[in-house]
């Protein structure tokens, strides 16, 4: 199951499951043998997530959880990526579901995918100047309630206005 | 407008001689509009599930005539505002508010509606009164029926010491009165 082609892939197994950290140039490769290798079959795209460990170098930690059907296994798929250059390729070529999945991640925590078509915050406002689930980002939020009032009546007063 | 003005000379007449008339219509008012709340359940999250047990048969919100649930605000007497309000949905809150016709009553209900509850985090209001103006809270997490249906009585009082005659008279006599 390791039988990879690539050089300076890690795996590791917990609990009967297997992870491999792979480097980001390679990660869509890895990818696609494993959808695309008979014997794999992990055919489907669970979740696409992140991990932010600020306390490491490099920063994030992107991950794509798989399924294979066949062989009733999961798999995770691992990368890193810097915050200068917080960019990983995207899952959409393979997957057409990665693209909600990766927009949720760019919102949360400002990772760049690579080739997705159409990178926009999918959960906070498009107006919204930070990425919330970043260790750094306080949990009660950097606006203060009344500026969320006003926001929220401005933008209320807006689509009123812009309706035909 | 202008045509269903009323003057002040007719107000003055209305409240010295009619003060009997304009009292009982306030009653007649008042009956119909406190058993005829139709409430627009905005079900934000599990609160809206409890609402569910409010309308039901077992607590029977028909009894205090507030059983046509409106999924229109232009239908609607009172917003049910059930759960987690977020920023992002503040908008909508707000508007399905401007869009209800008055006289209109809002209900906080449980502790996210009424104070942001448990969430002290970024994306979530804390408490819908920071952009509509809330005529009641009930707390709970999610609240009893029971509380649900004590609200809607109290909301019944409520509209019970209303005038809306006067309110009426004094709306349309407003422009007159300031010129």
């Amino acid at each position: 199951m390791e039988a990879f082609p690539d050089a300076g892939i890690e795996a590791r197994e917990f609990r009967g499951q297997w992870w491999i950290d792979v480097p980001r140039e390679r990660v869509l490769d890895v990818l696609r043998l494993l959808k695309e290798d008979p014997d794999l079959g992990f055919v489907f795209l669970n979740d696409v997530t992140c991990t932010d460990h600020p306390e490491e170098e490099p920063r994030f930690r992107v991950v794509w959880v798989l399924t294979s059907f066949s062989r009733k296994e999961r798999f995770r798929v691992r990368t890193r990526c810097p915050e200068e250059d917080p960019v990983v390729p995207s899952a959409t070529p393979l997957w057409a579901g990665a693209d909600w999945l990766e927009r949720e991640a760019f919102d949360m925590f400002g990772v760049k995918f690579a080739g997705h078509p159409d990178l926009r915050r999918i959960l906070m406002p498009e107006d919204f100047d930070a990425f919330p689930l970043r260790k750094e980002f306080p949990m009660e939020g950097t606006r203060s309630d009344r500026q969320w009032a006003k926001w929220v009546l401005e933008r209320a007063r807006r689509t009123e206005e812009g309706r035909p | 407008m202008a045509d269903r003005r009323v003057t002040p000379v007719h107000v003055g007449e209305f409240q010295e001689e009619g003060g009997v008339v304009l009292t009982s219509v306030d009653a007649v008012i008042n009956w119909a509009r406190k058993n005829s709340i139709w409430p627009l359940p905005l079900g934000l999250s599990c609160c809206a599930i409890e609402f569910m047990a409010v309308a039901a048969s077992r607590f029977d919100m028909a009894r205090f005539g507030a059983e046509v649930a409106r999924f229109s605000p232009r239908q609607a007497d009172l917003m049910l505002v059930a759960g987690t309000l977020t920023y992002k949905m503040g908008e909508a809150c707000r508007r399905l508010y401007d869009q209800m016709a008055e006289p209109r009553w809002v209900i906080a209900m449980g502790a996210c509606a009424a104070s942001g509850g448990m969430f002290r985090s970024y994306p979530v209001m804390q408490g819908i009164d920071h952009i509509v103006p809330v005529d009641f809270y009930i707390p709970g997490c999610p609240p009893r029926p029971e509380a649900v249906l004590q609200s809607i009585m109290a909301l019944q009082k409520k509209i019970e010491k209303d005038s809306p005659s006067r309110q009426i008279l004094r709306r349309t006599a407003a422009p007159v009165a300031t010129e």
